[in-house]
């Protein structure tokens, strides 16, 4: 068993399987964990897709075992994990954060407040938001 | 802090959202939500996910978002100066020509933001999207790495590997040393001390390290004072 770390959150994925530095997760169990998909088009998000790159298939998907952390590295994004290969962070590019705030969009999020209600930034369209940061110290 | 600023304009179209930078998660956020009984939204930010989307290294700092989600003032210091450096730590007292800068930096800031707060596009303190983005700090691959590290640190730290965790936590702090948030948050997770914070001579040291180097970045606001505030360390 594996738990698995993204921006999104955790998830725990049972059939998950660490051999060295590839994560290699049971292909139904991908979408949870990631938000992520394996199509014939390749690793799919959304609309984006990354293909599997020519002639190396073969290190990227094997059965139904798909190694996450092979299209993670093929996107230029950060894998890590602990010494066990318990705990695995799959991880943002400086690129996609760069792009995201040079549209000028500003990234949303969701996040609690004291009394556990989520809140999206996006629920706030319509008024001109401060978004400011604090904490205890 | 931003109560009054909130109070005055939220017939304006105005919210203020106040994200905790906050490892230890509601419960050492509590304390300080009760005594300044804000009604503008308050969320806790355990993982530093704004940190990470926004490329924050301090805070206070503040986004200015207008109502169709576009950034018009990008991340930048929220009314804080360096002047709070002059500040004798052993009796907390302020030199009084430090006091009045700090005071001086706040008003500059609060006023630039009552004025976007009323007149939103039409303020003068809007950025233009050319301005917008001449401002924006883009995250460098260092980053990117420091918050996965610092995400993973803390998930172990919490979950039973702390000296593991803590591996992950110091890996972060070296990548993305500018990063004062996750410098202090990493040692709150480690340890509370006098007054309820971590704050101790390595806290004061790597502050003194700066030299007249800024802990708070000025904001590009017309006014703001620019002066250090402090005499550094020979």
């Amino acid at each position: 068993m594996v738990t698995v770390l993204t921006e999104a959150g955790h998830s725990n994925v049972p059939g998950g399987n660490a051999r060295g530095d590839n994560l290699w997760l049971p292909s139904g169990d991908i979408e949870a964990a990631t938000g992520w998909t394996l199509k014939p088009e390749g690793f799919c998000r959304g609309t984006v897709c990354v293909p599997t790159p020519a002639g190396k298939e073969a290190e990227f998907s094997e059965g139904d075992a798909v190694n996450v952390s092979a299209f993670w590295r093929h996107m230029g994004r950060p894998v890590l994990h602990d010494a066990a290969g318990d705990t695995w962070m799959l991880g943002n590019s400086a690129t996609e954060r760069a792009n995201a705030l040079d549209s000028l969009e500003a990234p949303d999020f969701s996040l609690s407040d004291p009394s556990g209600r989520v809140h999206s930034l996006s629920d706030y369209r319509g008024k001109k938001v401060f978004l400011t940061t604090w904490s205890s110290w | 802090m931003w109560q009054a600023v909130f109070e005055d304009h939220k017939d304006d179209d105005f919210m203020v959202i106040a994200v905790a930078q906050e490892s230890r998660g509601l419960e050492t956020a509590q304390e300080f939500i009760d005594e300044a009984g804000p009604t503008y939204v308050v969320l806790i930010d355990q993982e530093h996910v704004v940190s990470d989307l926004y490329n924050l290294t301090n805070v206070p700092q503040a986004v200015w978002i207008d109502e169709n989600g576009k950034i018009v003032r990008p991340p930048e210091t929220a009314g804080s100066h360096d002047g709070w450096r002059a500040m004798n730590r052993e009796d907390m007292s302020m030199p009084d020509e430090s006091a009045a800068i700090i005071s001086k930096a706040q008003e500059t800031y609060m006023n630039a933001l009552r004025d976007w707060a009323k007149n939103g596009a039409d303020s003068r303190f809007a950025f233009d999207e050319a301005a917008a983005r001449a401002h924006l700090r883009k995250p460098a691959d260092n980053t990117a790495l420091a918050f996965a590290n610092f995400h993973l640190g803390q998930y172990l730290y919490r979950n039973g590997k702390q000296d593991e965790g803590d591996k992950f936590l110091k890996t972060a702090i070296n990548l993305k040393p500018e990063s004062w948030t996750m410098y202090r948050q990493a040692m709150n997770l480690r340890d509370v001390g006098a007054m309820g914070f971590a704050a101790d001579e390595t806290y004061f040291a790597r502050v003194d390290a700066l030299g007249a180097n800024r802990y708070y970045e000025p904001p590009d606001l017309e006014d703001f004072p620019t002066e250090l505030g402090f005499e550094p360390p020979a």
